[in-house]
């Protein structure tokens, strides 16, 4: 019997295979039709702005826009000795046309980011290019030379040349408290100034702890409400849901009340004796504060995945675990806890993953040891105005969940969570 | 070795839930040991709590439960040592086969290879070796239900619970699990106290069978004396099939009594009354009453049918007799079969001694 001899036709006479897909593909369109706004709005609203973020943070065209003769020349210049004539002539042209467009000044700051000294030295040249004194017949280096000694230094030749690349992850090196050195190795910037990878750590120590405090807390409660009979969990779930419904700067203004130290929480302290009046705890502007906070407010999220697998466990597993002859605890430890595990997965991930880029609350009530690098981020968005590097640590803050993520999927693996 | 006949005993236990109402009220019941008995009742009637309180998951309102002569009501349920089937299986989904059972022995610290022994023996019982490293979701529901069984024998418990384990099964699977049932306590002699509210179920395993309905129990007696003889109407309307005629004792003597029905007279066996002037209830099994009987019998009357229903292996007929037009026959279906027609008069007959005069319902 030939293979085509087996093929099941319909009564029509069309391939069964063929009629099949033709009748599928109804539903294959219409399926597609009904999420193409979600991919639509998803690719507007969150692919684009992360590619967005990620050329803003290693763009920098600038410099390549303004030096392109100078750039073109560079390539035959080994970089080790003083560049040649060609070098210097396509400089003092570049340089020329940007007094031209008056945008000179914008050169002098970005070189002067990349070697100290750049902007004084070009304000020279550009104060002799103003009052003509440059011959361009006779040879540019060696009144170039003699307008500023520094045009006579290698060093600083080699620094326009590393920014010739139209892209750089210097961004990514300052986020780490790293820079790119004369030589073009990276290198560890002074110790004293090493604050950014202070703050990645307190970041992930705070949303690590966090995590932890939810969990203690969340745990108990999510078992009650899946436990307790109808009337009072409902009221119970509504507790749990009530600060979901006020505003999160309600929520850390309450906070600021509660713990500043004229304030209801050091009052109380202070009436029952625990502390004297005058040696009142600090508990805000710095850790404390912002892990009250952040744990109050995020509790909801460890609660309601952990709740919702919970409320699947029959109860008569643990009353078969007593009954087979193991204690409370022993039933609770080998039945009840293994079976909560994909809630307390999704709980944990959901609640650090929150907590690592927070922002409000560690604002508000974190103070100087409080913050997070969220609040450096936003810094940089709005006070120094230095977007690309915005950009870079936000990026690196995403790379770093997405790390927790597949470390998370290695170890407990992402089909066991559960978030309802 | 003598069996104590006081193995499991409920003294004078009561249980309330609410403080309003009785769930139990004043519950007596002895169990032998290595008896098969079973708590038969309609939902609601207080067998499940009963069974609940001796696992230890509910404690007695009033009175004490003793296990082999020792007040168990203060003991937690881990240490009872009693063995437990759920309505629900309740396997640990995140345990294999293997596991779940090893999980009993596993707290009592049994050794490793006693372990691998006793589970082997356990599965061997349910005839399901080599399913050790399943998990249960990769179970048929007969499977999940021969493993829960083997899980609360493995530990050799002294008494094994059983809350309606076959619930969740279908008709066939549930009749042949109901003799697996059956063969293993008679194999291994474990006490069984089972619960159900399925009759059929009760009358096929059990070796005594207590009926409780309204947190009573309403009789306490082997399958073939509460089905020949029940004690209570309640009792006879809910074991099996039962004609009843309601009417009045106008003479009564020792094994004998006149019931006056609407507009005729029957003789019934008086069981609950006691004199002239009681109301009853008269209950007599369908395949009591013969048609057209050889023998001379005490009851006889002419009744006209009014249904035939084919049943496979036996036919029954709803006849219109005595006033009432509920009155059930079973025929079997066997070669000399009469014709049964529609509005056919028939003669029908029963000896007194089937009819059983019972309290008024």
């Amino acid at each position: 019997m030939s293979s085509e001899a087996k093929q099941i036709l319909t009564t029509d006479g069309i391939p069964l295979e063929v009629s099949l897909k033709k009748a599928e593909r109804k539903n294959k369109i219409k399926a597609f039709l009904l999420v193409a706004p979600l991919l639509l709005f998803l690719v507007i609203t969150y692919i684009f702005p992360i590619g967005e973020m990620f050329t803003r943070s290693i763009d920098d065209k600038m410099i390549t826009n303004m030096l392109p003769k100078t750039f073109k020349e560079m390539e035959n210049w080994d970089g080790q000795e003083l560049p040649p004539e060609d070098v210097f002539s396509a400089f003092y042209y570049d340089y020329k046309a940007l007094v031209e467009k008056q945008e000179h000044g914008k050169l002098g700051q970005r070189l002067n980011k990349e070697k100290n000294g750049f902007n004084s030295t070009t304000k020279r040249l550009f104060r002799n290019i103003k009052r003509k004194k440059i011959d361009e017949s006779a040879s540019i280096k060696e009144q170039m030379m003699r307008v500023h000694k520094n045009w006579g230094k290698v060093e600083y030749w080699q620094a326009i040349k590393r920014t010739a690349p139209p892209y750089t992850l210097a961004k990514y090196l300052k986020g780490m408290d790293m820079y790119f050195a004369a030589d073009g190795s990276i290198a560890q910037v002074d110790e004293d100034r090493r604050i950014h990878r202070i703050l990645w750590l307190r970041t992930l120590e705070i949303a690590l702890f966090v995590t932890v405090f939810c969990f203690l807390m969340g745990y108990p409660i999510a078992h009650l409400l899946a436990t307790l009979p109808m009337k009072y969990s409902n009221l119970l779930m509504i507790c749990v849901l009530l600060p979901f419904w006020t505003s999160l700067l309600v929520r850390t203004a309450s906070w600021m009340i509660l713990l500043q130290q004229q304030g209801v929480v050091n009052d109380f302290f202070v009436m029952i004796g625990l502390v004297a009046d005058d040696s009142r705890p600090e508990m805000m502007y710095n850790k404390v504060g912002t892990y009250v906070a952040m744990t109050q407010i995020l509790l909801p999220f460890m609660v309601l995945p952990l709740y919702s697998v919970m409320k699947t466990i029959s109860p008569s597993l643990m009353r078969a675990g007593k009954s087979l002859g193991g204690t409370p605890f022993v039933a609770f430890w080998k039945v009840y806890f293994p079976l909560t595990i994909p809630g307390i997965g999704a709980g944990c991930l959901l609640v650090f993953i929150l907590a690592i880029g927070y922002y409000i609350t560690p604002a508000l009530v974190g103070g100087a040891s409080g913050t997070l690098i969220s609040n450096q981020i936003a810094y940089h968005m709005k006070t120094t105005l230095d977007w690309s590097f915005a950009s870079a640590m936000g990026l690196m803050l995403l790379t770093g969940v997405l790390v927790i993520y597949w470390i998370y999927n290695k170890l407990v693996g992402v089909d066991n969570i559960k978030l309802g | 070795m003598s069996k104590n006949p006081e193995f499991v005993k409920f003294d004078k236990v009561d249980k309330s839930y609410d403080g309003k109402v009785l769930v139990v009220k004043d519950l007596q019941l002895d169990i032998a040991e290595g008896e098969f008995i079973t708590m038969l009742g309609p939902s609601g009637s207080g067998k499940t709590t009963c069974l609940m309180m001796l696992a230890g998951f509910e404690t007695p309102t009033h009175g004490e439960i003793l296990l082999d002569g020792n007040i168990i009501s203060n003991i937690p349920p881990h240490k009872r040592g009693i063995g437990m089937v759920f309505q629900n299986y309740a396997l640990f989904p995140h345990m294999t086969v293997y596991e779940n059972l090893a999980f009993p022995l596993r707290v009592r610290k049994v050794e490793k290879d006693e372990i691998d022994k006793k589970v082997d023996k356990a599965l061997s019982m349910v005839s399901l070796n080599g399913f050790e490293t399943r998990m249960p979701a990769q179970l048929s529901g007969g499977q999940q239900q021969r493993v829960a069984v083997a899980r609360a024998l493995v530990f050799d418990p002294a008494v094994v619970l059983m809350d309606e384990p076959l619930g969740a099964l279908d008709k066939n699977l549930r009749e042949s699990m109901q003799y697996e049932i059956k063969h293993i306590h008679e194999s291994i002699g474990v006490t069984v106290v089972y619960v159900t509210h399925d009759q059929s179920e009760a009358l096929t395993m059990s070796n005594r069978i207590a009926v409780f309905n309204d947190g009573k129990v309403q009789q306490l007696s082997d399958p073939a004396e509460l089905y020949e003889k029940p004690v209570n109407s309640f009792v006879a309307e809910f074991i099996g099939e039962n004609n009843t005629f309601n009417g009045e004792v106008i003479d009564i003597d020792k094994d004998k009594c006149k019931v006056k029905l609407a507009n005729s007279e029957i003789l019934a066996n008086p069981i609950s009354v006691k004199s002239k002037g009681e109301k009853t209830t008269v209950s007599l099994r369908p395949e009591r009453a013969l048609i057209n009987p050889k023998d001379k019998m005490d009851n006889m009357f002419t009744g006209k049918i009014e249904e035939v229903i084919y049943h496979g292996d036996h036919t029954r007929v709803r006849l219109n007799l005595l006033g009432s037009s509920e009155f059930i026959l079973k025929v079997p279906n066997s070669t000399s079969n009469l014709e049964l027609k529609v509005s056919q008069d028939i003669n029908i007959g029963w000896n007194s001694l089937d009819a059983r005069a019972l309290d008024p319902k």
